[in-house]
């Protein structure tokens, strides 16, 4: 099984005078993972995906790259990835395709299809010769997987590639992520500060908090790991309270305030939904919740109130 | 290697802060000129008052290669200034539009990047100054017509004619050599940073103030003087002498290639190292 991974990091670390950035991160990407890696902002994602495509030198640890180690074959182990590193920034007095030629020489050599087959697969053929400066984000962002993709890279590493983009904009970009994973069979690593993304996507994901690893594994089972409950909030509250303290399919109860975190099985949640209605409460939410979750919206939240 | 350098410089050459320079040189040489053909008679008259006492001048010595003589001196503080414009964007450049990110996580070294970006900055730098020198001795001949030059910059000395356009042409490859010290300051500087104006801004300080130690008579500055880069700079302006010293301008060669190479090297050390942060 060793031989499928593809990407990890030993003990790696950042220090910035006396702070670390990121501390002891091993992180493990497997041959054909989608794997998010998740964490708020100033987490550490973007050190270490710098450090990841050499652009930040580690402290201490070390990367390996389809078993190459980026310190001592740096050259050999960028070859078969692909990468967008924050916001994709390009020459803007250049066309989109100039702009790749550039990428393209960097990479050794790509052919005029291969930067048509990549403008195209990004929806960006028609626009091909016009200067990047005139590109909505949303477009840049594309051209930004485009140069990602452009060597045919087995593994393609996006640092928070829906960042800035509107609903339709973030959905494309998921869509892409799906066609590399399935159709193209490229292992994709994805970093993202909403845990919801990275569950429409990923298969395996890894959370990053203050610069160490929280967690990492398969997404359904870190997911359903821990206890899974359900928010409840309803009126009148008194026969709310009677309700659920009498219905079977409920195994625990606790009033937080205006709300009831019940803990129960998710597939009872509309024969509670039905019990509440019949005995004439009027609803107003029944949210699903999962532990990790929960843990993943307090560091989100906590970060948001710094 | 060839085709990192043939992308730099489309990337340098279709970039428009590139012909700042060159369209200053194509506003202020013509500009020069023709006020010179207006009115240049006059100017040699206030330059050579003090000589008109114990000499005659006889023949045509206002004309071409005296006014392009003359625009040289735009190689002290003009000229270098216009070429840190390229020189210090070359890496501050690429962090201030955060191409680094582009161009660094490829599987090319960053040695190779790295002098792919300094050969462009040589590449312009020589090409800058020979439009300059195409331009300003081109148009000097074309409208001020040829003849024995005269030289005023230490003593009085006037070549033959037929003695002139050889030094021009070694004289020209000489101050590009010269510039070159000064791009190679303003590309160290740029290794610093990350933005461009920065290391304009450090380069014409560093140029002025050298220049000034170079040339201020003062018995303080004679011992820093020989450690300056400015001291070598008038390299171009001995192959106007008579005899030419070439030993003297073999040493003054030899020590300003010195001093790009060590700016160039010590640009190496930061960029290697640095870490990408824009």
């Amino acid at each position: 099984m060793i031989d499928d991974v593809i990407l990890q990091t030993r003990n790696l670390g950042k220090q910035y005078k006396k702070r670390w950035a990121v501390h002891h991160l091993n992180l493990e990407v497997h041959r054909g993972d989608v794997f998010g890696f998740l964490g708020p902002n100033g987490a550490g994602k973007s050190t270490t995906i710098r450090m990841l495509l050499t652009l930040i030198k580690p402290t201490e640890g070390d990367v390996s790259l389809f078993g190459r180690s980026i310190k001592k074959e740096r050259e050999e182990a960028l070859r078969s990835i692909g990468g967008i590193v924050e916001k994709p920034d390009f020459y803007l007095y250049l066309s989109a395709f100039r702009n790749l030629e550039i990428v393209g020489a960097l990479n050794g050599g790509v052919g005029r299809k291969r930067m048509l087959e990549v403008l195209d697969l990004v929806g960006l053929s028609q626009r091909a010769t016009d200067n990047v400066k005139t590109y909505s984000h949303g477009m840049k962002q594309r051209l930004g997987i485009a140069q990602a993709l452009l060597s045919d890279p087995e593994l393609v590493i996006l640092d928070e590639p829906t960042s800035g983009l509107d609903p339709q904009g973030m959905k494309e970009i998921r869509d892409l992520i799906r066609h590399l994973a399935h159709d193209q069979k490229k292992t994709v690593m994805l970093s993202s500060h909403l845990l919801n993304e990275v569950e429409m996507v990923a298969n395996r994901m890894a959370i990053i908090n203050r610069g160490e690893l929280v967690t990492q594994g398969d997404v359904t089972s870190l997911l359903d790991k821990g206890e899974k409950y359900v928010i409840v909030r309803g009126k009148p509250a008194a026969k709310l309270r009677a309700v659920l303290k009498n219905e079977e399919v409920v195994k625990k109860v606790v009033n937080r305030g205006d709300k009831w975190e019940v803990t129960m099985s998710f597939d009872d949640i509309p024969v509670l939904a039905k019990v509440l209605v019949k005995n004439g409460i009027e609803v107003q939410a029944l949210i699903p919740r999962r532990s990790l979750e929960d843990y993943f919206l307090s560091l989100t939240e906590s970060e948001s109130k710094l | 290697m060839r085709r990192l350098v043939y992308y730099e410089l489309i990337k340098t050459f279709l970039k428009k802060r590139t012909y700042i320079g060159f369209l200053v040189v194509l506003v202020v040489v013509p500009l020069f000129v023709i006020a010179m053909r207006i009115e240049g008679g006059r100017f040699l008259q206030i330059t050579t008052r003090s000589l008109q006492q114990d000499f005659f001048f006889v023949g045509n010595l206002f004309n071409g290669w005296f006014v392009a003589f003359y625009m040289m001196n735009s190689l002290w503080i003009h000229i270098p200034f216009l070429i840190s414009f390229v020189a210090g964007d070359q890496l501050a450049g690429e962090a201030t539009a955060g191409t680094y990110r582009l161009i660094l996580i490829r599987p090319v070294s960053r040695a190779r990047i790295f002098l792919s970006k300094y050969y462009t900055t040589g590449i312009y730098t020589v090409s800058f100054v020979g439009f300059l020198g195409i331009l300003s001795v081109g148009l000097a001949l074309l409208l001020l017509g040829h003849g024995d030059m005269i030289i005023l910059s230490r003593g009085i000395l006037i070549l033959p004619a037929d003695d002139v356009a050889w030094r021009f042409l070694i004289a020209y490859a000489l101050a590009a050599w010269a510039m070159l010290t000064i791009a190679s300051l303003a590309f160290l500087f740029s290794s610093f940073v990350e933005n461009a104006i920065g290391p304009i801004i450090a380069t014409i300080g560093v140029n002025v103030i050298f220049l000034m130690v170079t040339v201020i008579p003062a018995e303080l500055f004679q011992t820093i003087r020989p450690y300056l880069y400015t001291t070598y700079m008038d390299i171009w302006q001995r192959v106007f002498d008579d005899p030419v010293s070439w030993s003297r301008v073999a040493t003054s060669a030899s020590i300003l290639g010195g001093y790009s190479l060590g700016f160039a090297l010590v640009a190496w050390l930061i960029f290697r190292r640095k870490d990408i942060l824009s």
